[in-house]
């Protein structure tokens, strides 16, 4: 079943009766080459990449809940490639190309949409650090442009310019940045990857790794055990409780993130814009809602809500910058809980033990990074060698030294 | 989330910094044999569990004393708390 212009208008004339489910509801078969754990936006994403890209393959992902039921569905929608190191960069601009073409790869609306992120700055030393990054962003061929603060103020004519503390001196902007429907992307991913013969088992929680000579053999689940050739386990913030059961203790420690929807507005933010110094930014969704977060909560978590101490502090952050958004009401406050890194950057890689392969610690920067991480992911479970933007998320980059570490907080994962 | 402080009664989390886990007060023998290697799980590997956990709180806002406390992950509940060098005396700091 192709989407279309023309099938849409066929299917308004024949009272929508055609639609058909989007995906497969399969048994899960006794064994398969490929086991992909956990049906979220990075999980979607690899086995759709295995199954198309690199190699044809009895493959199965398997989801503990519904597909897309975690992160994929809690974050705030935005897409960027607006990094600063080596090792970063490159696969984040690698992310947004894949982007750019998602929707006609995969014929599904995902609402990507290009409307802009604008990092602001309030220091003369802020500016360098973003004209800096800005640099960085253009040699990996992504595009940035330094605004100053009239350029802003054209923009954006309601921010609080004058703010005593953090005046608004100017920004960094990214055009081709913007967001995208976060559940359409799952939708469109679990689609792709059915419609490739991958078999997506919902309600099939991982209880256990079968593990002999220090290979693993398949997976035990609540629907019975499931032999593998190789298991992927994509599962962000449980990455710690799944690779437990495989003996492993990871670089990474679970937190709780909040975000925010106010009600419907009518059009006033066509972009994002981001102030890193109150630890706030905002986006306008298709519906109007005004879309924010901050920081996250800063404790170990897995109880996919927040607490008020930082509702208040992500609240002055909004009145700091846009006095105006007092006047919104708050529609909901979700939580979502991050694989926070011991760098604050991910990790695709290998682990000690043969044929299972980790992708974890993403922090809050997930769903960015959905394709290239699903991308890069299928790559290393093919071919068993690093996809060429992701040689920097090793496993074990802490033990020889080589963090990758943006925001220089050192092995500290509640300050990334 | 108020936590019970042992001299000062319930306090509200937000007095508190977080630094984490609190096996972090074992810290390993930089001359021992294989330190390299204990000082790197030491940094950087965590238990990370779903449910009780035992966590370092320093209370920065009120009286400096750093505290151990007993939280449930899953649920936010507080079991409870004490001071990080009793803790640590007692020898039970993980």
């Amino acid at each position: 079943m192709r989407f279309s212009g023309f099938r849409v208008f066929t299917e308004a004339l024949r009272g929508h009766k055609g639609w058909q489910p989007l995906w497969r509801n399969p048994e899960p078969q006794p064994a398969y080459d490929y086991v992909i754990v956990g049906g979220g936006g990075h999980g979607l994403a690899t086995a759709y990449y295995l199954a198309t890209t690199f190699r044809q393959a009895r493959i199965a992902v398997l989801e503990k809940g519904w597909l897309g039921s975690g992160n994929i569905g809690r974050n705030t929608t935005i897409i960027r490639s607006n990094y600063l190191l080596p090792g970063n960069q490159p696969f984040y601009e690698f992310s947004m190309k894949l982007w750019e073409g998602l929707e006609q790869e995969l014929n599904f609306n995902a609402m990507v949409s290009q409307r802009g992120i604008l990092n602001l700055f309030h220091t003369d030393a802020q500016r360098d650090a973003y004209r800096r990054r800005g640099n960085a962003m253009l040699l990996s061929g992504a595009d940035a442009e330094l605004l100053d603060s009239a350029q802003v103020r054209a923009m954006y004519p309601f921010l609080n310019f004058d703010n005593a503390r953090f005046p608004i001196k100017g920004g960094l902007l990214q055009r081709r940045a913007g967001t995208a429907r976060h559940d359409g992307v799952a939708w469109g991913y679990a689609r792709g990857a059915d419609m490739a013969g991958v078999d997506l088992i919902q309600n099939c929680e991982v209880t256990g790794f079968r593990i002999e000579n220090g290979r693993v053999r398949g997976v035990e689940t609540s629907r019975g055990h499931i032999g593998a050739g190789k298991v992927g386990v994509a599962v962000a913030g449980s990455s710690g409780r799944v690779m437990a059961m495989a003996g492993m203790r990871l670089p990474i420690e679970s937190h709780v993130l909040q975000a925010f929807v106010t009600e419907g507005l009518k059009p006033v933010i066509d972009g994002v814009i981001t102030f890193g110094a109150g630890h706030f930014y905002v986006s306008q969704s298709d519906k109007g809602g005004l879309v924010f977060g901050g920081d996250i909560d800063g404790y170990n978590s897995y109880a996919q809500r927040g607490n008020m101490a930082v509702i208040e502090d992500v609240a002055q952050g909004g009145m700091a910058l846009m006095p105006m958004i007092g006047r919104a009401r708050l529609l909901r406050v979700w939580g979502g809980i991050m694989d926070m890194s011991m760098d604050g950057s991910p990790i695709i890689d290998r682990t000690p033990i043969e044929g299972l392969y980790l992708n974890a610690g993403w922090c809050y920067g997930g769903f960015k990074a959905t394709p290239a991480s699903g991308h890069a992911f299928a790559h290393l479970l093919a071919t068993d060698t690093p996809h060429d933007t992701a040689r920097a998320y090793r496993l074990d980059r802490f033990a020889r030294g080589r963090p990758i570490d943006e925001k220089g907080m050192g092995a500290q994962p509640n300050l990334h | 989330m108020l936590i019970p402080h042992p001299l000062l009664g319930l306090r509200d989390s937000s007095e508190f910094t977080y630094l984490g886990d609190a096996a972090l007060l074992d810290r390993p023998d930089g001359m021992a044999e294989g330190a390299a290697a204990r000082f790197h799980d030491y940094v950087h590997l965590r238990d990370n569990p779903a449910g009780i956990h035992r966590e370092l709180w320093f209370h920065e806002q009120g009286d400096r004393s750093w505290l151990v406390v007993t939280r449930n992950t899953v649920t936010h509940e507080i079991l409870g708390a004490e001071l990080a060098r009793e803790a640590r005396l007692k020898g039970g700091a993980a």
